[in-house]
């Protein structure tokens, strides 16, 4: 109370400040969640939305944990995991060795831009009908769209990465003998690594969209399937819960692959500033 | 000389691609892979002519609004909810869990609240596209240089001047970098949401032709959604240098230190 009377304008502000370390941001997101599901509760419960169309929160959250105790729900998270990384393995390594082939010689470089600038915009969803032509509803038709999708992604970051090696520290590894191999080992692969990995968990979100959407429209095996069957068997909490599922699962590879990020990373100025700040 | 050299470096590959591709069917077209020149004849036959105002314009139509939507209410939102510490606290996990939902799967729900009709495939191509620049709003906001803004509180500049001349400016590069994102999310349900439940547009179409093994026809329907995304990016790459310009000379200058 006594600096309150001193000097209002600071005291105003050391308050602020005080009562927003004693309400750390988790409880605020807490208190987010719980009015975003308290909204969805109501909004069929007041009769604003039809309750066949948009049930309740609490009936799809309780189905959502029938969901977990069910084999058939994790085998169809399994399909569309085991999608999702043999789709972003194969785009990351094919993109990874292209991408020094081509980032390592100005001549491909150069040769190279117009034909990647062409082929990067195209949507990835415009190969689904060719994926059902060739492979139908098996799972190569998923990894078809994913890898194309995750290439680009990739592909550029780890261009710009080759791009931005220091021509300094590559002069002197060439006057000190060191081999193409030596070169591409310790001196263009620590500077392309940032890239490589902003590539990655870019291209991570990218190839679960798509591994849901081969799914969907396609109908190979997953998830994404799943959601469809349950649509048009009119299991409409079911359908929900699943997609709630797929949100949770998006959830946890970005967080992941931030985690992976920062372990492989630890060692970077990106990284290591951000601890000391 | 030197035009020429790049324009080399630029058609080089193109046509030794091209070549490669007319040689390799040469010798009798597979069942898959149209030649080069049937490709050309069907594009001409296929969409040049009723389909591109039956299919290609509504298609295109409902990109733009479902698109330019997103962009005016993901900025809206994202200038209110980024302006303010405790709204942006409250909303980080919900918004989170909403950018990582794969967009496709709201394709089921809005055919649901909406119904299968032009409304839907708007709604499906704002409410995807709408999270990168939402969130990029809101980054970009957060992220302002605090000298920048206690300046513009000293100078007395509030309400919309601020936010016209310091905040969207300084916010400027995260948001376009999230809208070059929601472009292509928004090409994507624009395909998607045809293909899902439609009975007109680019995705049902192609569709169609795939379903009843057009695969010349189906080929032309890939080339024109190639085509539609890399017009679409070349147009943004201009206006972003544009909106973007004294960004790039400042990281020019920079850079140059």
């Amino acid at each position: 109370m006594s600096t309150l009377t001193t000097t209002p304008a600071l005291s105003k502000r050391r308050r602020r400040k005080t009562t927003k370390s004693k309400v750390p941001n988790a409880v605020w997101g807490l208190i987010g969640i719980v009015v975003f599901l308290g909204i969805w509760e109501l909004l069929p419960a007041l009769g604003i939305v039809k309750a066949e169309y948009l049930p309740p929160a609490s009936e799809v959250l309780v189905t959502l944990a029938k969901d977990f105790t069910l084999t058939a729900f994790w085998l169809a998270v399994g399909e569309t995991m085991l999608a999702w990384f043999i789709g972003l393995l194969v785009a990351v390594l094919l993109a990874l060795v292209l991408g020094l082939v081509i980032g390592m010689s100005s001549f491909l470089r150069r040769a190279t831009n117009s034909t990647i600038e062409f082929l990067r915009p195209i949507p990835s969803v415009a190969l689904i009908p060719l994926a059902v032509l060739l492979f139908g509803t098996k799972i190569e038709s998923s990894l078809m769209l994913i890898i194309y999708a995750c290439f680009w992604q990739v592909l550029i970051q780890v261009l710009y990465g080759v791009a931005d090696v220091d021509n300094v520290a590559m002069q002197t590894a060439r006057s000190y003998g060191f081999s193409p191999f030596q070169r591409i080992r310790d001196v263009i692969f620590p500077t392309m690594l940032p890239y490589l990995m902003t590539g990655i968990r870019l291209g991570a979100a990218v190839a679960l969209i798509l591994a849901i959407t081969a799914e969907l429209i396609i109908g190979s095996p997953g998830l994404g399937k799943e959601i469809q069957l349950a649509q048009s068997g009119g299991a409409i909490a079911g359908m929900y819960a699943l997609i709630v599922a797929t949100g949770l699962l998006g959830v946890l590879i970005n967080l992941g692959m931030r985690v992976i990020e920062k372990r492989i990373l630890s060692w970077h100025v990106s990284v290591r500033g951000e601890i000391i700040a | 000389m030197k035009t020429l050299k790049s324009l080399l470096y630029i058609l080089a590959l193109p046509v030794l691609l091209i070549l490669w591709w007319i040689l390799a069917t040469a010798g009798g077209a597979s069942f898959f892979v149209p030649t080069p020149a049937d490709l050309v004849k069907t594009f001409v036959d296929t969409w040049i002519g009723e389909r591109m105002f039956t299919d290609v314009l509504p298609s295109i139509r409902r990109l733009l609004i479902g698109v330019v939507g997103a962009i005016i209410l993901g900025v809206l939102l994202g200038l209110l909810v980024g302006l303010n510490r405790t709204a942006r606290a409250i909303t980080e996990p919900v918004f989170e869990f909403f950018r990582a939902l794969p967009p496709p799967v709201l394709i089921p729900v809005l055919m649901l609240l909406v119904g299968i009709n032009d409304g839907m495939k708007v709604a499906v191509i704002i409410s995807g596209a709408i999270w990168p620049v939402l969130l990029n709003t809101i980054e970009g906001v957060r992220a302002i240089d605090p000298v920048q803004n206690e300046t513009s509180r000293s100078y007395g500049i509030s309400g919309f001047a601020r936010i016209r001349y310091q905040i969207l400016p300084s916010a400027m590069p995260t948001i376009m970098a999230g809208i070059r994102q929601c472009l292509s999310i928004g090409l994507i349900l624009m395909v998607i949401s045809e293909m899902f439940a439609s009975s007109s547009g680019l995705g049902f179409a192609i569709v169609q032709f795939q379903r009843s093994f057009a695969v010349p026809e189906m080929w032309s329907g890939i080339v024109v959604l190639g085509l539609i995304g890399v017009i679409m990016s070349f147009i943004f790459q201009w206006i972003e240098r544009r909106v973007l310009r004294w960004y790039n000379g400042l990281k020019e200058v920079e850079n140059a230190v």
